[in-house]
């Protein structure tokens, strides 16, 4: 369901096989511990690239899963289990000592879309694959971080509301518009790949220091830091 | 160190030499002492606050190496520069920062404390380095660069890039207000600016007190110290 493949200086996360990739409690395991793979494994010049297979970044929590358990309470207690377990994914993404690139192949809603902007660069397909916060069409609510999520990375009030209230399919070109993602220049999976990977090698050039990396870009979000539980650790050791 | 010259109802505040105008507690205190007369002078309120430098440099950020020499600096140069922001924050007069010259740090701080931020376009740069120097950005520069810069975006560029903006590029992340061909007329343009400000003839009082209220999550970062365990709160008004 999930791989964590090294290529030189990129960790290549990617969600596999030819489905909807939803997040159920195994496949959310899967992922935290692959996270917490590349952090042990994780050097100066690393970059964690997070892709998938097929159609789908990913369609969000396995709803099928909570209504599998036969009964309305069943159902809501299986999808709290969900939204609570898939809280570390988020904060270990932000807690990563690398840059990471989000390289969308195809759609992300909901909970997907949440693991994309978990990510500090959003790369999305032209040709293809929406963007869709679908608990407002399926009367869900939202929960705390990903509201803080859509807060932190999503800066106007009208792409706010595009993306949270309107229940809107976003395309590439209008999501780099509102500025939820940095590009949709590609066409195909492999064209967002590419060039995903050309950006990660310019990071990788710079040798940053990962736990000052992490710092800093947990220091851009502290209101999201917060509601996860996470803490920037202060130190300073200059290079001089 | 730095100078203090009054053209008409127009301060300006200079940090002279040919050096980084490294913000060490001399540089500092010199700057802060400048401030403390603005504040005094009976036609503050009705007047305006122009910071520049010579040189190559705005400011090239804190004194690393003085820091490295006697790491107990490090906190005092953070302190008095908390609280010559705060004192910025609430001064009671509009205030121009013409960068003529690369802001780095502490020195692009500096230059965003100021309500107006002009800039050379045909050298120079406004530069978070901390990420390529290998150190943190403390809370309330980060604050700081909440407040003043509006897209996430622009912002993970600042900071977790540690690009180097130029005029241009300060304009669209709208950091930079205005750009000019070069230091003389971006210090032409701030006084051009400074005297419009003036005509307009606002109680710089007034003024001082919104200007707080708008930054009033920066002053409240500013305040507090992360290290202790027990918030401390500062009012950083100096008056």
């Amino acid at each position: 369901m999930c791989t964590l493949e090294k290529r030189g200086n990129l960790f290549l996360l990617t969600l596999t096989g030819d489905n909807e990739h939803r997040f159920n409690p195994d496949a959310i395991a899967t992922i935290l511990s692959l996270l917490a793979q590349a952090k042990s494994q994780a050097k100066r010049g690393s970059v964690l690239i997070t892709t998938g297979h097929g159609k789908f970044f990913s369609n969000g929590f396995d709803l099928a899963w909570a209504q599998a358990s036969g009964s309305l309470t069943g159902a809501a207690e299986r999808l709290h289990q969900m939204v609570e377990s898939f809280k570390p994914v988020v904060a270990a993404l932000l807690d990563l000592p690398m840059p990471t690139i989000a390289a969308l192949n195809g759609h992300a809603a909901a909970a997907g879309l949440m693991l994309a902007l978990s990510h500090d660069y959003v790369f999305m397909r032209k040709d293809r694959g929406v963007l869709y916060m679908s608990e407002v069409d399926i009367g869900l609510s939202m929960p705390d971080y990903f509201a803080a999520m859509v807060r932190s990375k999503i800066g106007t009030s009208a792409a706010r509301r595009e993306v949270l209230l309107s229940g809107k399919k976003i395309r590439g070109e209008e999501a780099v518009a509102l500025g939820i993602v940095d590009s949709a220049a590609h066409d195909s999976a492999e064209g967002v790949v590419e060039a995903t990977v050309g950006l990660a090698e310019k990071l990788a050039a710079k040798k940053w220091n990962g736990d000052v990396y992490a710092s800093i870009r947990k220091s851009l979000y502290p209101e999201l830091c917060e509601i996860l539980g996470l803490k920037a650790t202060i130190f300073a050791t200059p290079k001089l | 160190m730095c100078t203090l010259e009054k053209r008409g109802q127009l301060f300006l505040l200079k940090l002279t030499g040919d050096g980084e105008h490294r913000l060490n507690p001399t540089l500092l205190d010199s700057i802060t002492s400048a401030i403390t007369q603005i504040r005094s002078d009976p036609s503050s309120s009705q007047s305006v606050l122009i910071t520049t430098s010579h040189g190559k440099f705005f400011s090239n950020g804190y004194d690393l190496a003085l820091a490295d020499s006697d790491p107990s600096l490090r906190v005092v140069m953070d302190s008095k520069l908390r609280s010559l922001v705060a004192d910025l924050i609430s001064l009671p007069m509009p205030t121009i920062a013409a960068v003529t010259g690369h802001a780095s740090a502490a020195g692009f701080v500096l230059a965003m404390s100021h309500d107006y931020v002009l800039m050379r376009r045909d050298r120079g740069f406004l530069y978070m380095s901390e990420l390529d120097i290998e150190l943190v950005i403390p809370p309330w520069f980060a604050a700081m660069i909440r407040m003043k810069i509006g897209s996430p975006a622009a912002r993970r560029d600042v900071m977790l890039t540690a690009e180097k903006v130029t005029a241009e590029r300060g304009l669209e992340m709208g950091i930079v207000d205005s750009s000019y061909g070069s230091a003389a007329e971006t210090v032409e343009g701030a006084v051009r600016l400074g005297e419009e400000l003036v005509r307009r003839g606002v109680d710089g009082h007034v003024y001082g007190g919104m200007r707080e209220a708008l930054l009033k999550q920066v002053l409240h970062t500013i305040g507090s110290n992360e290290s202790v365990s027990n918030r401390m709160r500062n009012s950083g008004s100096k008056l």
